[in-house]
């Protein structure tokens, strides 16, 4: 029997797998896409200094690669049961049910579908991009310029689009996207130093070390502009401009202001797959649809179900930094679970 | 645009029979023909049960809105409406205009999250009138049933939106009433950020619809704004800020679903043209404003006159003219018998 079988090998799963191996556990990986590294294999940079992604990346498929980690590559999980004798079956979509010991969780995320945000014009209007599509632009090198070709004079960036928002039903903060919107700015304005850069926020959560130091340096040393206010509405102009209506709260007045280009960004949400974690063996999710943890003080690894363990961004938003740190302390709360 | 889009998830259910029908207070007098047309259509051409109750009396939105009115007495007057529709014995009702429209869906919103002030409202009707009544199986708006019948209004249609001369389709901006999509946008057809009511319209028969920056400015209407003579400059400033947005994209008419709306993009073109000499067409004619029910009219091949637009500030001529519709100009000024009526004074702007 399997002592750990992990669902989802994004960078929580992989540094996961990686620590059980050195603990002599026999793991199998999950994986519902065709690669592995999850989310992380969308990102350019990452804050707060910068680091190369796709390093990232690399580093952990060597570590998997060095340790034959059995990898099940384009398998979905169909649903998880519990037996009476305390084990699991995990059924998947190859037909074959894995039998376990414990569970871990670590599928992840899902990114906010922007379209849902009407009002900003995602999918409508062709110069309003997210952050994950700004993201792609900036692996991919490409031309600092709209599709049309006309150079990029100003831009705008709209924080908290489908986070801390009634309307999508999402109440929680999605927490990188603060920090990754002055990543970008900064990106941009090093592109293209004669652009003009606005960000709207509602309140600027810089939480991690090096955060607040990068949005002084946004200010102060590339000239970005934060504006506390939401956008009301972004509408297309005849060139193909955006018209921007939004309230400066702090000066309290409304303004309109046209941009080429729009970039939102987009939170956190639960994978899909959590609901069906949830129906198949009785999971606790929070009220955000992320799966609750049994304590999340002391065991924040462990969930209601006894064996049943999560890593990562599976218990809500979490930065890169902040998932791998709760996948090596998943690995040391399985182990524990094991040697009981 | 996509029509895959994820507001095309804003729909509802809208009844297309045995209706039970809710007139406005001022739609017979600025579009006096707009109501008639639409149960003339409902009945003579799509061939629908439609009860026009004369019992029905004012929503009481404009008082309501101008704080003159308090709420228990508008759900009370409400609560009437409703106990007409259940004498009928219907269940479905089809308000005509978008005020009472979002007022109607206001009530009932209030009523579900607050059945206590249900049952106050009821024992409050049957105190003042022996009244009872049912709640509404459904409330759409008449532009809500417009849409839904539009695809056999186009079958049944002698004209298409096309410009005869190019045969291009011809160009129109649609105007939502604030209260139709902005209150509840759950409750209408695309939602308050791209309703599809009047675009799904003027599509279907044959016309294009623009995508302006001002699209989801308000008119101006706003009742503060009007019933207060001081306030009216904020109100045509608001229908400036929309004409001179929509004016780069040269629209050949205007479509709403409001009846503010309809009056003050129409009559304020003519003020702004007299005030400031400016009209935001290109030939000094200015933007013709149709209703829903007159477009509606038009494209099956009513009359112009029997629709009532020579009661237009801006005159529809050119527009008609554009779609090739055929019309006598010597029965612009006519009685129902063809004889000839008091000419009114010709302005010395927006002529035809």
């Amino acid at each position: 029997m399997i002592d750990v079988l992990i669902i989802g090998s994004g960078i929580a799963g992989l540094e996961a797998a990686c620590n059980l191996y050195e603990s002599g556990k026999e793991i199998f990986l999950l994986e519902k896409e065709k690669n592995v590294g999850g989310n992380v294999q969308n990102w350019d940079t990452l804050f707060p200094d910068g680091k190369n992604a796709r390093d990232i990346i690399s580093y952990y498929m060597q570590e998997i690669q060095a340790r034959q980690i059995t990898t099940y590559l384009n398998t979905y999980v169909t649903g998880i049961h519990k037996c009476v004798d305390g084990t699991f079956e995990v059924h998947t979509s190859r037909d074959i049910v894995f039998k376990c010991k414990t569970v871990l969780i670590a599928t992840g995320y899902s990114l906010f579908n922007a379209e849902r945000k009407e009002e900003y014009g995602y999918q409508i209007y062709e110069n309003v991009v997210t952050s994950a599509d700004l993201e792609k632009r900036f692996a991919q090198q490409s031309k600092n310029q709209l599709p049309n070709g006309k150079p990029l004079h100003r831009i705008a960036f709209i924080h908290c689009v489908g986070s801390r928002d009634e309307k999508s039903g999402n109440h929680y903060c999605s927490k990188v996207c603060c920090i990754t919107a002055v990543k970008q700015a900064i990106k941009m304005k090093q592109l293209v130093p004669d652009v003009e850069v606005f960000c709207f926020y509602m309140d600027l959560r810089m939480y991690g070390p090096g955060f607040e130091e990068k949005y002084r340096e946004a200010q102060e040393k590339w000239g970005i502009q934060f504006i506390r206010g939401r956008v009301s509405e972004v509408a297309e102009t005849l060139d193909k401009r955006l018209q921007v209506k939004a309230e400066d709260t702090l000066a309290a007045r409304p303004f309109k202001l046209e941009v080429d280009m729009l970039v939102l960004m987009i939170g956190m949400e639960s994978q899909a797959s959590t609901a069906l974690f949830q129906k198949s063996c009785g999971l606790k999710c929070a009220d955000s649809r992320f799966i609750q943890p049994y304590q999340h003080h002391l065991d924040s690894n462990a969930t209601n179900v006894k064996g049943v363990f999560t890593a990562g961004a599976c218990i809500g938003p979490l930065s890169v930094f902040d998932t791998i740190n709760h996948a090596r302390s998943a690995a040391i709360s399985v182990s524990n679970f094991l040697a009981e | 645009m996509n029509p895959k889009k994820m507001w095309n998830t804003y729909q509802k259910e809208i009844p297309e029979n045995n209706l039970y029908y809710a007139r406005s207070c001022i739609r017979q007098n600025f579009f006096p023909a707009s109501e008639f047309i639409f149960l003339d259509i409902m009945r003579n051409v799509l061939g629908k049960y439609v009860f026009d109750d004369p019992n029905h009396t004012t929503c009481t939105g404009i008082g309501y809105h101008a704080d003159v009115v308090p709420f228990d007495t508008t759900q009370t007057v409400i609560a009437r409406q409703f106990s007409l529709m259940t004498e009928a014995g219907l269940e479905n009702i089809a308000v005509s205009c978008v005020t009472s429209f979002g007022l109607y869906t206001e009530v009932l919103e209030m009523w579900r999250h607050h059945p206590e002030q249900l049952e106050r409202i009821r024992k409050f009707l049957y105190k003042a009138t022996k009244r009872e009544f049912n709640i509404p199986k459904s409330i759409a708006h008449t532009s809500d049933i417009m849409y839904s019948c539009k695809g056999f209004i186009a079958e049944k249609s002698k004209y298409s939106l096309i410009n005869k001369d190019t045969g291009e389709p011809l160009r129109a901006v649609e105007h939502i009433g604030c209260h139709y999509a902005k209150m509840f946008p759950s409750n209408v057809v695309g939602g308050a950020e791209f309703p599809r009511v009047l675009a799904g319209m003027i599509e279907s028969w044959g016309g294009q619809v623009i995508d302006y920056p001002e699209r989801r400015h308000c008119c101006g209407f706003g009742f503060r704004n009007y019933l207060v003579q001081a306030n009216r400059g904020y109100s045509v400033s608001n229908s400036q800020k929309k004409f001179e947005s929509m004016k780069p994209y040269k629209p050949d008419f205007i479509l709403t679903n409001c009846p503010g709306c309809a009056m003050f993009m129409d009559k304020w073109q003519y003020l702004i043209a007299e005030m400031e000499g400016e009209t935001y067409d290109s030939e000094g004619k200015g933007i013709p404003v149709l209703t829903y029910e007159e477009l509606a009219g038009l494209v099956l091949g009513y009359n112009p006159w029997d629709l009532g637009l020579q009661i237009h500030q801006v005159q529809c001529e050119g527009l008609l003219d554009k779609i090739g519709i055929e019309y006598n100009p010597d029965l612009k000024y006519a009685d129902k018998d063809g004889n000839p009526l008091p000419l009114p004074k010709k302005p010395d702007i927006l002529i035809q």
